[in-house]
């Protein structure tokens, strides 16, 4: 080996030992949590059990795949979509003004930080409470799904919203100030430009999850696809979990894809 | 869209040297029509009426309400099922990560030349990934019976799919110049992955293994309402209960909990990139 690599490798600073603390501390921390695994509870038919999962999810039912009435999986998809946009607008109409008030660069600090506490706490409250709580205002049904994800979208839609308010470069406000702009034509040419790609492409993303996770809904009664498929599967009944699941997985990808395209047209403007 | 210009032909302009350039006119009116017609649609379908919110608004706080102030005696019952969860989805995330590396490989198509396998393995990973974690936990809690184990499971398979997709998109956005010389210098393409693409994806993996961390912690007290073991389990139980003190303690642990986690992890994550 030439002298020179040879420096250069005794030059590089030695980190072995704090990787090998950093591997220690993971192996620790696994070794830790190892006590989740416990496979005395297996029953002995787990395997039989697994199969019977898989069969009935490949021979989907037919009849209530193709069922055009109110119970059929084609209306409980278009359920869980309308359930899944109007979350995602009211959770967007929520967002805005929260977010604006928790951006460091427009809010003195202090209320910046207890507007993220506050989104920080909206977010850790599980789906399914806020599900009971709305229910005591609607009664139970779609109309109490839809709340529900309005408030479950408000957590991440926010923190993504400050991300994009607080990236906005303030030169061209400065410039249009000189060029003698009203504040009204700032916020017009110099903000809504800027803010108007991210918080779209964001909103569409959100959509994209509030449909995946529209199932959570089911657990407390507040409509969309998620009751059928939980008491389905809680009845063994697994051909229509699989129509069910069929049905949600291809809409998921299609929308997921169209998604996808939009955002990419957006992030290149 | 060359149907919409057919329809509403662009503005032709003369600019000051003769030059025609045409100005397309704004999509915006269409896609207006299109959100509200979306909204219309959507409200007809859900029965959504501001006038019950109005009205009927002041119930969603009596559960809110119930829950202040919090039950302390019940705090030292939540440790148990709070380690649980927490150590569910340390477990849960690792394996997920771990499992997500070969088939994320597998999926960028830089890596792989085969375009079949890269297929194949990329409708896999987003197969995985729109199955409801609620399902994967439930299936799992028939095969493993009720407890952590199901949950680790749920998690891992959500982990692994989440992690997956963006680590393949992160491998596909590598710069190959590095890997391509150390394969005309006659390395293996093992050696020459481990030395040029993986210093290049580690810190933004380990930062997707993070970020996928935090949420796991979160989402794993969803997964107690199956029987997947955690907070979850005994949430669930003071709900049906109606000790809504109770489950303003659990809440209010759940939140530290996070809270910490989540501060660890930013400052790890920021030290990464």
């Amino acid at each position: 080996m030439k002298p020179e690599i040879q420096k250069a490798y005794d030059a590089a600073p030695q980190v072995w030992l704090r990787q090998l603390a950093i591997a220690f501390a993971v192996a620790a921390l696994l070794a830790w949590s190892s006590t989740t695994v416990e496979l005395r509870n297996i029953k002995g038919d787990g395997l039989t059990v697994a199969g019977n999962i898989l069969s009935g999810i490949f021979h989907p039912d037919r009849a209530l795949l193709l069922n055009a009435t109110t119970s059929g999986v084609p209306y409980l998809l278009l359920e869980t979509m309308c359930i899944a946009f109007l979350g995602t607008m009211v959770g967007a109409v929520i967002s805005v003004p929260l977010s604006f008030l928790s951006a460091s660069n427009l809010v003195p600090r202090p209320v910046a930080l207890a507007g993220r506490l506050v989104i920080m706490a909206i977010r850790t409250v599980p789906a399914f409470i806020y599900g009971l709580m709305f229910i005591r205002v609607t009664g139970p049904g779609p109309f109490a799904g839809l709340l529900t994800m309005s408030l479950c979208s408000v957590g991440m839609v926010s923190k993504m919203f400050i991300e994009s308010i607080e990236d906005l470069d303030r030169k061209i406000l400065e410039s249009l100030d000189a060029a003698g702009c009203t504040t009204f034509q700032k916020i017009r040419y110099g903000i809504l430009p800027q803010l108007f790609p991210d918080f779209t492409s964001t909103l569409i993303y959100r959509f994209d999850m509030n449909l995946r996770d529209a199932t959570v809904l089911g657990l407390v009664g507040a409509g969309g696809i998620g009751a059928p498929l939980i008491f389905a599967m809680s009845s063994y009944r697994w051909n229509e979990v699989g129509a069910i699941l069929l049905g949600l997985i291809l809409l998921v990808l299609v929308i997921e894809s169209i998604s996808a395209r939009i955002r990419k047209k957006l992030a290149r403007g | 869209m060359g149907l919409y210009d057919k329809v509403f032909p662009p503005r032709a302009m003369k600019l000051a040297s003769g030059a025609v350039v045409e100005e397309k006119r704004s999509r915006a009116p269409l896609i207006l029509l299109l959100l509200v017609l979306a909204c219309a649609l959507s409200v007809k379908v859900t029965g959504f009426r501001f006038a019950t919110l109005v009205s009927r608004g002041k119930e969603f706080f009596v559960i809110l309400r119930q829950m202040f102030p919090p039950n302390m005696g019940y705090l030292p019952k939540i440790w148990k099922p709070l380690w649980d969860t927490i150590k569910m989805s340390l477990l849960g995330s690792f394996a997920g990560s771990v499992l997500a590396v070969p088939f994320a490989i597998l999926a960028a198509s830089n890596m792989i030349s085969s375009k079949v396998v890269v297929q194949l393995a990329r409708l896999f990973l987003s197969l995985v990934r729109t199955l409801p974690t609620l399902v994967s936990a439930l299936i799992a809690t028939y095969i493993f019976g009720l407890g952590t184990m199901a949950g680790t499971f749920a998690i891992g398979v959500f982990t692994f799919a989440y992690v997956g997709k963006q680590l393949f998109e992160q491998i596909e956005t590598v710069d190959m110049g590095p890997f391509e010389a150390m394969e005309a210098m006659g390395a293996g393409k093992t050696r020459a992955f481990l030395s040029a693409v993986l210093p290049q994806v580690l810190p933004a993996y380990l930062s997707v293994c993070l970020f996928c961390l935090e949420g796991n912690v979160r989402y794993a007290s969803i997964l107690g309402y199956v029987g997947a073991g955690g907070l979850g389990l005994i949430l669930n139980e003071k709900i049906g209960w109606r000790e809504y003190d109770s489950v303003g303690m659990i809440l209010l642990v759940l939140f530290g909990a996070v809270l910490v986690i989540e501060l660890v992890s930013h400052a790890i994550r920021k030290r990464l990139t």
